[in-house]
């Protein structure tokens, strides 16, 4: 140990005011003097020679370890506090975000394969949905643009984005105009607009989606660590504190240092309280994580897997067989058919990570139209294959019993679904922030106090020595 | 019935059953036409045609059965229906599509299935239409899903051994669509250092295979040959190479493209049956030769002024039947 000692050293802690409160903020540390360090190691030594001198170095040694478990306390807590503040105010709302962008082109995608299907006949409810669609995602990406740095993965999805989504809008455009016009380019438009979207904005949307999401993971993760130094500098404080009182009892056979006992019982109480609250914090998080975050996943890559669905539905009706597999399938059936199987698959994880009724029903009814929406599609191809295509469209986007119906019941239900596990994850991870409030400021004033009892501790001992 | 004699008869006076039991399967249905009418190409010369069919090289795959007004079962079948069902596209405009105006399918390919209607019905609307992809023209046939598919289906050798077809109603080729002003005048040297879409699998892409002339065309394919009009007009590409039906097709919804230079390939489109379906052959090869006749006046020519000749001109009349 080589704290600079003071020169007259038995005496300098004496300095505090002895019997009355001591100060706050003024840990009876000595101030350091001038002199050579040579020389204040000669002094340190020699008053490690005398008893009085030995107390007033662990009384120092002592107090300076209480002070020094507070300040990294109250140091690891806030960094704690902060990244929980993060995942709740700040990472959180952008991966959301960046799951509503990535839904929002989804969506618009369907949206416009639907209205070209009902050709000059577009409802108006679709070309709004459409459009607040596109809305939407510019919006929110103008948002996730200011809370990223260009060079990273999230900046350079943001700016694939923002360059893809006019093209997108513009093929689209072009292709309700050919449409409206009755030329058939217009679905050939739609698809090459379709293309776009399912090559380059949406994987786009997901790489911000997952970059955002692995922000927030981190965040969780830096929340969620044991403040390892402040427990082993708190172990080592408390350690010493009891050394201290049991060299006073074998020396002085006096049973109780007042002040000792009053640092140990301050840092008691900081342990505790930083144990405490660090496992509630982190059982709250750990909670808001594993039935909201996961959960939100799951339901936002499954809303996806029922967009594109949707979307290649349509578009099997819009292409008529124009662009098939290399086995002389349909393509976009073929896509819609591995979609509807992928989100089959994610349906049925965001059933088993839901964790009470009001989770699970929504994803229960989800899973009964997705079962209902299968049945009717197959009848829907059955229709269009035998070469009726007026009756196959009126399944796919009529007003009673169509495929778009069962479309429209899963999306709702999914949104409610997102909805639960979004107020879950709001509730639990706010109660894990809140877990660690008044922790930072309380171990340090605790700390304080603590070092303060310690050196009042020492010093009437000290006092016997005159 | 009788081909299947004809050739047993064969195997078992010459021996050479198992020799010819690959081709067989091939003769199978050449024979059975032939069988049925004149037969002039069953025989020796029939036996070429199955390997050669094998080679897609076939000699004469557009001659058709003779005419005939006489009802078989099929004929009998569609009365008794009181509908004709009749496969067409509803996404080649000016051929058959469907117009949004009045939700109808119209254009050359619809004009001559109510043509075909009404000879055997005596009602032009009396159709059942079923708009089948490209992929499920044969299959829609052989399942008899319809009982006649009328969409831009070319005649070939490896078709003529799945499905019956009438014969040729109209005669296409392959050709240049590019802007008007473009430098590109046709399949020739102007197309040097050119983009060129063509259609994935496509002739036209056979074509540019055997003789580029020095386009770049390679990495351009798209699944269907309407995606070239849009990589037309959004200047990916300087031209379009595609049977001259469909280009017309195209440039029909573009007045800023025009086909440039002559066709140089030669298909024939033709109504298609099932290969049971000799007696509908028949008689559609009937209702064509009316079809045809009357010169500039006959119903053929009325329908390619109506449909085509804005943007395919210059075509003076329907291209003369074949019959075998």
């Amino acid at each position: 140990m080589a704290h600079p000692p003071s020169t007259r050293a038995p005496q300098a802690p004496v300095t505090a005011p002895a019997g009355a409160p001591p100060a706050p903020g003024h840990p009876p540390a000595p101030a350091p003097r001038r002199g050579g360090w040579a020389e204040s190691r000669e002094r340190l030594r020699a008053a490690a020679t005398t008893e009085p001198g030995r107390l007033w170095i662990i009384g120092t040694v002592v107090a300076l370890l209480v002070v020094a478990f507070g300040a990294v306390t109250a140091w690891e807590v806030s960094d704690r506090a902060s990244a929980a503040d993060d995942v709740v105010s700040r990472s959180q709302p952008l991966s959301a975000d960046a799951a509503s962008i990535y839904r929002s082109l989804a969506d618009a995608d369907t949206a416009a394969a639907s209205g070209f299907l009902a050709g000059a006949k577009e409802p108006h409810s679709v070309r709004l949905r459409y459009e607040s669609d596109i809305a939407t995602a510019s919006r929110l990406l103008v948002k996730a643009a200011a809370n990223t740095t260009g060079a990273s993965d999230s900046g350079r999805s943001i700016a694939a984005l923002n360059e893809q989504l006019p093209v997108y809008n513009g093929l689209i455009e072009q292709a309700r105009a050919n449409n409206r016009q009755g030329f058939p380019v217009g679905g050939a438009y739609l698809r090459y607009a379709n293309d776009r979207m399912t090559q380059q904005l949406l994987p786009a949307a997901q790489k911000l989606y997952e970059a955002e999401t692995g922000r927030l993971y981190d965040d969780y993760d830096q929340a969620e660590t044991w403040p390892y130094a402040a427990l082993a500098v708190g172990v080592v404080a408390l350690g010493a504190l009891f050394w201290a009182q049991r060299r006073n009892y074998l020396r002085t056979n006096r049973v109780l240092n007042h002040g000792l006992l009053a640092a140990s019982a301050a840092s008691v109480v900081v342990l505790l309280w930083l144990v405490a609250g660090h496992a509630v914090a982190a059982a709250d998080l750990s909670t808001s994580r594993s039935s909201g975050q996961e959960s939100l996943k799951v339901l936002n890559d499954a809303r996806i897997d029922s967009l594109k669905a949707r979307a290649n539905e349509n578009l099997t009706l819009v292409a008529r067989g124009a662009v098939q597999t290399k086995g002389g399938a349909d393509q976009y059936d073929t896509d819609y058919r591995a979609e509807m199987k992928d989100l089959v698959a994610k349906l049925g994880s965001a059933g088993d990570l839901a964790d009470d009724a009001s989770g699970r029903t929504p994803v229960k009814d989800a899973q009964d139209s997705v079962a209902l929406w299968q049945k009717q599609h197959d009848i829907a191809r059955k229709t269009d294959d035998a070469g009726d295509y007026d009756d196959a469209l009126a399944k796919v986007i009529g007003a009673s019993g169509s495929t778009g119906q069962s479309f429209d019941r899963v999306d709702a239900a999914l949104e409610k679904a997102i909805g639960h596990e979004q107020r879950e994850f709001t509730r639990a991870a706010s109660d894990g922030k809140g877990a660690l409030t008044g922790l930072p400021l309380g171990a340090a004033v605790l700390a304080v106090l603590g070092a303060a009892a310690a050196g009042v501790g020492i010093s009437r001992r000290l006092a016997e020595y005159r | 019935m009788n081909g299947k004699g004809r050739l047993r008869g064969w195997g078992g006076v010459g021996g050479m059953a198992l020799a010819l039991a690959a081709a067989a399967s091939l003769l199978v249905p050449l024979s059975r036409h032939g069988a049925d009418g004149d037969g002039t190409q069953v025989g020796g010369s029939g036996v070429g045609q199955g390997v050669q069919a094998k080679a897609d090289t076939c000699k004469d795959p557009e001659a058709s059965l003779p005419p005939s007004v006489e009802d078989g079962p099929t004929i009998k079948r569609i009365r008794d229906n009181g509908k004709l069902v009749v496969g067409v596209d509803q996404n080649s405009y000016r051929w058959g599509y469907r117009n949004p105006a009045t939700g109808k399918l119209e254009g050359f390919d619809i004009e001559l299935v109510r043509a075909i209607a009404k000879d055997i019905l005596g009602d032009p609307d009396a159709v059942i239409y079923r708009a089948i992809p490209t992929s499920q023209r044969i299959p829609a046939l052989q399942k008899k899903q319809v009982d006649v598919v009328v969409r831009t289906m070319t005649i070939n050798c490896k078709r003529i051994g799945q499905v019956a077809f009438s014969s040729a109603y109209f005669k296409a080729g392959q050709q240049v669509l590019a802007p008007k002003e473009s430098s590109i005048k046709g399949f020739d040297d102007t197309l040097k250092g050119k983009k060129v879409c063509t259609a994935a699998g496509s002739t036209a892409f056979d074509e540019l295979e055997k003789n580029s002339h020095g386009a770049v065309y390679k990495n351009l394919t798209v699944p269907s040959q309407l995606d070239c009009l849009v990589r037309l007009q959004l200047g990916e590409v300087d031209a379009v190479v595609t049977d001259n039906a469909l280009a017309a097709s195209q440039a029909a919804q573009d007045p800023a493209v025009k086909l440039q230079g002559a066709p140089f390939t030669e298909e024939y489109y033709g109504a298609a049956t099932n290969l049971e379906s000799t007696d509908l052959v028949r008689r559609i090869n009937k209702v064509l030769e009316d079809y045809r006749s009357g010169g500039a006046n006959s119903p053929w020519m009325k329908a390619y002024r109506d449909w085509l000749a804005a943007d395919l001109p210059g075509i003076s009349g329907p291209p003369e039947p074949k019959y075998r």
